[in-house]
């Protein structure tokens, strides 16, 4: 590991107290970052300070306390939308990244996508990137169709090519990052192709934004989601960019207070944006903690995670290809994937090999990883995954590696 | 030895007694674990009310592939209703092992495909 990483990881673990627990005596070893990162003091602080001084509800408080719940969360709108290079006004607030998904499919799918039209995703969507389509064409009689992934774990744009030469391709939703495989999808290459041929797209970046820089400007998405919990933030905020011109003209996803202009008996004028789409009593202390969150992130640098992640992940290759019977998933460059590892063990379960490393206090996932038309694309039932992110270090994939060897003892393999 | 992975618990998950297909059969399901996705489908032939024989085929951890194996012997021989009785710790007592929480369904998913096949009822088991 080169001497960023390892000053990042010494400078960061302290921030983590969850790290300093003991499970049966041993240290915990938290390798599931890809399912929920674990949060700094400095986020845990901001999110009690906003409940123990600042708590009120937003916007329309004429009081100096909700004046200052606003702030702290128009000013996390500001600092996320900056963090990702793109406008406060067009970052909407929601709950996770699938209901950010969900609030394209409604409120932009419905309106936009007809009998005949084609939904385009891949094979390695997780199951927030999936459902949402099927429903969006069970609706309104279009077709979904699938883009293949290589056994390297790879989209190949010769195929997208032929499938937006067909036409009729209506919206292209795609993940940044693979959840699985780790492999980083070339997003530019693929919004220019899609906008070209007159579509649409939906970016899945959960497992993107947490780990390396993004501008989504640069990347064309029309609309680009993520969550907060797997970028050190708290659960229940996730964040929705969209262009400007499709956000103004999309009707409201949810209906109700904070998001109307004016109520009549019969109809009601929207806000503006980004509120137009945030009804209700937004996640206030969620989007404060958030914020903290990428002030946390922006102190690291973002160019310092990734280049962690990057280094940890090739370790995590190389190490965990020593292991007897073992199958890794995705590609084996680390330059081209994220930090997340899947991987299967002849004459083992995934689901037992998670049991083993539990023992050890070693935190991994087992199971199809809400990607089970991937599982099937690579002829597993399941996979082990383990994934990482700044308060990693070397030491916590050698202790992995000690947990499958005797994991496979225990099975007498 | 270790408390979950028995010897006789790896002995069935690596060779699963009572595992494949039966052509014909009477009674058939097959059901998943959502959780996992691991998948478990039974065939049962019945004879004069009773299971005269059945195979389980399908994928899945030790805990749930020895829970089918270990409890695929018992089953043969009783009867279709006795069989719909069972209940879940009719199935923890033939496991014989402790189970957690988080590892109950894989033991239980078994019973639960079995009690669909039999009753039509695929909930899990209580």
């Amino acid at each position: 590991m080169g001497p960023v990483a390892d000053r990042a990881v010494v400078d960061v673990r302290a921030d983590f107290p969850v790290l300093q627990r003991e499970y049966g005596g041993k240290p915990l070893v938290y390798l599931d970052s890809a399912a929920t990162s674990q949060k700094p003091r400095q986020v845990i602080d901001a999110v009690g300070r906003y409940y123990s001084e600042s708590n009120a509800n937003i916007h329309r408080g004429v009081y100096a306390l909700a004046r200052e719940a606003t702030d702290l969360f128009e000013g996390a709108r500001e600092r996320v939308a900056r963090f990702v290079g793109w406008d406060e006004a067009t970052t909407i607030f929601t709950k996770n990244a699938t209901e950010a998904i969900n609030l394209v499919a409604y409120a932009w799918g419905r309106a936009h996508v007809s009998p005949g039209d084609v939904v385009l995703i891949t094979h390695m969507e997780h199951h927030s990137n999936i459902v949402p389509w099927q429903l969006l064409c069970q609706d309104t009689g279009a077709t979904l169709r699938y883009l293949s992934v290589s056994d390297q774990g790879e989209l190949s744009l010769e195929e997208l090519d032929e499938l937006l030469a067909g036409g009729r391709v209506k919206l292209v939703a795609f993940a940044h990052v693979s959840n699985v495989l780790g492999t980083i999808n070339p997003v530019a290459e693929i919004t220019a192709r899609a906008r070209a041929a007159g579509a649409v797209t939906v970016v899945d970046a959960s497992q993107a934004v947490p780990q390396m820089p993004v501008d989504v400007g640069e990347l064309g998405a029309d609309f680009y989601v993520w969550t907060g919990h797997k970028a050190l933030g708290p659960t229940g905020i996730g964040v929705l960019h969209g262009t400007r011109e499709l956000l103004h003209e999309m009707r409201p996803f949810l209906g109700g207070g904070d998001m109307i202009s004016k109520v009549e008996f019969d109809s009601s004028t929207w806000n503006e944006l980004p509120w137009k789409f945030e009804a209700g009593t937004s996640p206030i202390a969620e989007g404060v903690g958030l914020g903290a969150a990428i002030d946390y992130l922006s102190a690291i640098g973002m160019e310092n995670v990734r280049a962690h992640e990057r280094e940890l992940t090739a370790y995590a290759l190389t190490r965990l290809s020593e292991v007897d019977g073992i199958r890794l998933f995705g590609p084996m460059d680390a330059e081209r994937r994220g930090g997340v590892v899947s991987f299967a063990i002849d004459g083992m379960h995934p689901h037992d090999i998670a049991e083993l490393c539990d023992r050890e206090a070693v935190c991994i996932r087992a199971g199809h990883h809400c990607a089970q038309p991937l599982m099937r694309r690579m002829g597993v039932p399941a996979t082990a995954r383990a994934s990482f992110h700044v308060y990693n270090r070397r030491e916590d994939v050698d202790r992995l590696v000690d947990a499958l060897v005797a994991g496979r003892q225990v099975f007498g393999l | 030895m270790d408390a979950l992975y028995r010897d006789y618990i790896l002995d069935h998950y690596k060779n699963p007694r009572n595992f494949g297909e039966l052509d014909p059969h009477d009674l058939e399901l097959h059901d998943h674990n959502p959780l996992c996705g691991d998948e478990l489908g039974v065939h049962v032939v019945v004879e004069e009310g009773k299971i005269a024989d059945l195979r389980f085929h399908g994928q899945g951890c030790a805990i749930s592939q020895a829970a089918a194996s270990i409890t695929s012997a018992e089953l043969i021989g009783m009867t279709v209703e006795e069989v719909a009785k069972l209940d879940a710790d009719w199935v923890l007592d033939q496991l014989g092992i402790e189970i957690s929480p988080t590892r109950r369904k894989c033991a239980l998913l078994m019973q639960k495909v079995m009690r669909g096949a039999t009753t039509g009822d695929p909930s899990w088991p209580e």
